[in-house]
């Protein structure tokens, strides 16, 4: 292969379907080959990378490589990238392909640019990334200054694009595939999703204000009146373990037409979270709280009198 | 006898950062620095092996001349000697620079089982140290681990995966990041703190090392370019009524008037 060419990956084939629509867009600036990397045991319909951008499908299908062993998948990603005059490299920000992408980076002795929501490439050809630090509240913008420029891209980020007719070319590669020093002795299935929060269009959450599990039955008949789904701020999760998942920066990150935060403080991790959220509410006993800077509508007051009065005035008013 | 490194990073205290409205550049200059908490916790977990089967830890760092002073709770808590990368010709280098660095230091210590680092820094989020370390050092790595266990050179981890919980098993020596679940760091007694600062502590600077700063900084990839808060546009109404009913009525009022309601 000869050419400019970028490069996306991702172990879950939707975020791999929608970083090829960016990679498009980059590729084109570029002058180069849009190529998707594709890594398993029994690969099904390459054809659909093709319709969804990608100039060239790399496939490596091995029985080996069923399930993803983070040693074994560097040495492919390595191998079958070494004769590729590799622009840009785009791995999915799974926890797998975060794992995975710092270590090939390594490798290449090159930048990453984690968690990027969004990237482009300027006149010289580097790739610019926007990325959340300090805890989500500040967005930095970054350029990778060095060959191959890396970066991973969370799910989600970019909408894959509509499948269309397109010419492309499928090559099967053959790699040298290593062992792995780390045995998965058992996986555990995790009763998890999340709970529909990404997809819905209203979000009612619990923070730290609620002090008893059972007292999450307010924001329940609110959810209810409302159509909504019920989070929290992850102290009720992780903490706490009263619900199994939760909102902000390391938790969801949700984008309804309405949020309401009860009893949560608004940590900038939590706000990260919401960012994207239509119309914000918030109640809080807490006049100074963080949460009422970041709501359309708030008010200071006590969780347990707000709420089901919200709950009996919005239950009128929608009749 | 167990050895365990574990990585730590001071960072400015995320709840104490202030956007300037006017710049919206976030205001860290001045701020009291901690150890970043997940961080912590791989210390904790450090601990927890040691007590369990013996064994050293010693705790590394790569950070400035204010390191010394946020480090000395990782002392505190148990750690049993400090090491501290200290050069201002490093000062803001990347996850590609930090991690070589962090290499040859790993390496002037030595003799170690277990590299231990939390799965990310608050404030960088990047994720990236623990998994290039393994790959710089030809180590197999185990992340995002929410419980560990070591027995007779082989550590048995269970990883916290979007769809599955993962038991793994690695022989030692081994890198190893956690996640914030894993446990709840110790708080240490006034008595512990005190003894902290008479535990060894060492600064080593690039030289020491057998590194150029300059070398490194010339081989550092990605850049900030800007750090900027994003614009926060709420409408920031705060209800006020005489009573609870009152509030609530006129809050929704508003919430039906955005039409974010219903079909």
């Amino acid at each position: 292969m000869t050419g400019r060419t970028v490069v996306v990956y991702s172990e879950d084939r939707e975020l791999g379907l929608q970083m090829l629509s960016k990679g498009r867009e980059i590729s084109d600036k570029l002058g180069a080959e849009l190529s998707v990397l594709v890594i398993g045991d029994g690969i099904t319909d390459p054809e659909e990378y093709i319709t969804h951008g990608a100039d060239r499908v790399l496939i490596v299908d091995d029985p080996a490589l069923g399930s993803f062993a983070v040693e074994t998948y560097r040495g492919v990603v390595l191998d079958a990238l070494k004769d590729v005059d590799l622009d840009v490299l785009l791995i999915g920000a799974t926890k797998r392909g975060k794992e995975l992408a710092a270590r090939v980076a390594a490798a290449l002795n090159t930048g990453c640019m984690t968690d990027c929501i969004e990237i482009d490439v300027d006149e010289e050809g580097r790739l610019l990334g926007e990325r959340l630090t300090y805890g989500g509240s500040v967005i930095s913008s970054q350029v990778s200054t060095r060959k191959p420029h890396m970066a991973t891209i969370p799910p989600k980020t970019f909408k894959k694009a509509d499948p269309s007719p397109r010419e492309g070319e499928i090559s099967v590669m053959d790699v040298d595939i290593q062992d792995h020093r780390v045995k998965v002795v058992e996986s555990r299935e995790k009763a998890r999703g999340d709970a529909g929060l990404v997809e819905a269009p209203i979000v009612v959450s619990a923070g730290r204000g609620f002090k008893d599990k059972a007292d999450l039955k307010l924001l329940e008949e609110l959810a209810e009146t409302l159509g909504a789904k019920v989070g929290c701020s992850r102290p009720i999760a992780a903490d706490l373990g009263w619900m199994e998942e939760w909102i902000g920066i390391s938790g969801y990150k949700i984008s309804p037409k309405l949020y309401i935060a009860c009893g949560i403080s608004g940590t900038i991790q939590h706000a990260a979270g919401i960012r994207e959220a239509q119309i914000i509410v918030s109640v809080n006993n807490e006049a100074g709280a963080n949460i009422h800077e970041i709501s359309d509508y708030s008010i200071v007051g006590d969780i347990y009198t707000v709420i089901p009065a919200l709950t009996k005035a919005l239950k009128e008013r929608m009749k | 006898m167990t050895k365990i490194i574990v990585l730590l990073k001071d960072i400015v205290d995320l709840n104490e950062i202030k956007i300037d409205p006017s710049t919206r550049q976030p205001r860290t200059k001045g701020l009291k620095r901690r150890i970043s908490d997940v961080d912590k916790r791989a210390l904790e977990a450090a601990i927890r092996l040691k007590e369990k089967n013996d064994g050293e830890i010693v705790a590394l760092s790569m950070g400035s001349d204010k390191t010394r002073t946020a480090m000395l709770e990782a002392l505190a808590m148990g750690a049993d000697s400090l090491f501290i990368v200290n050069d201002s010709g490093l000062a803001g280098v990347d996850a590609l620079v930090t991690s070589k660095v962090l290499k040859a230091a790993v390496e002037k210590i030595g003799g170690y089982d277990l590299i231990l680092c939390g799965e990310m820094t608050l404030d960088s989020l990047s994720a990236q140290v623990g998994p290039r370390l393994a790959e710089l050092l030809g180590l197999p790595q185990v992340t995002y681990v929410k419980q560990i266990d070591l027995e007779d050179g082989m550590l048995r981890a269970v990883r916290d995966l979007e769809d599955v919980d993962e038991v793994v098993e690695v022989e030692l020596p081994a890198v190893v990041s956690v996640v914030r679940e894993i446990n709840e760091a110790r708080i240490p007694s006034l008595m512990n703190i005190m003894r902290a600062k008479k535990k060894p502590t060492e600064e080593w600077d690039a030289l020491a090392l057998g590194l150029s700063a300059e070398e490194l900084r010339a081989g550092s990839s990605i850049e900030v370019v800007k750090l900027e808060a994003p614009l926060v546009e709420r409408k920031r109404i705060v209800i006020e009524a005489e009573t609870v009913e009152e509030a609530a009525a006129k809050l929704a009022d508003a919430i039906i008037g955005e039409g974010v309601v219903g079909a």
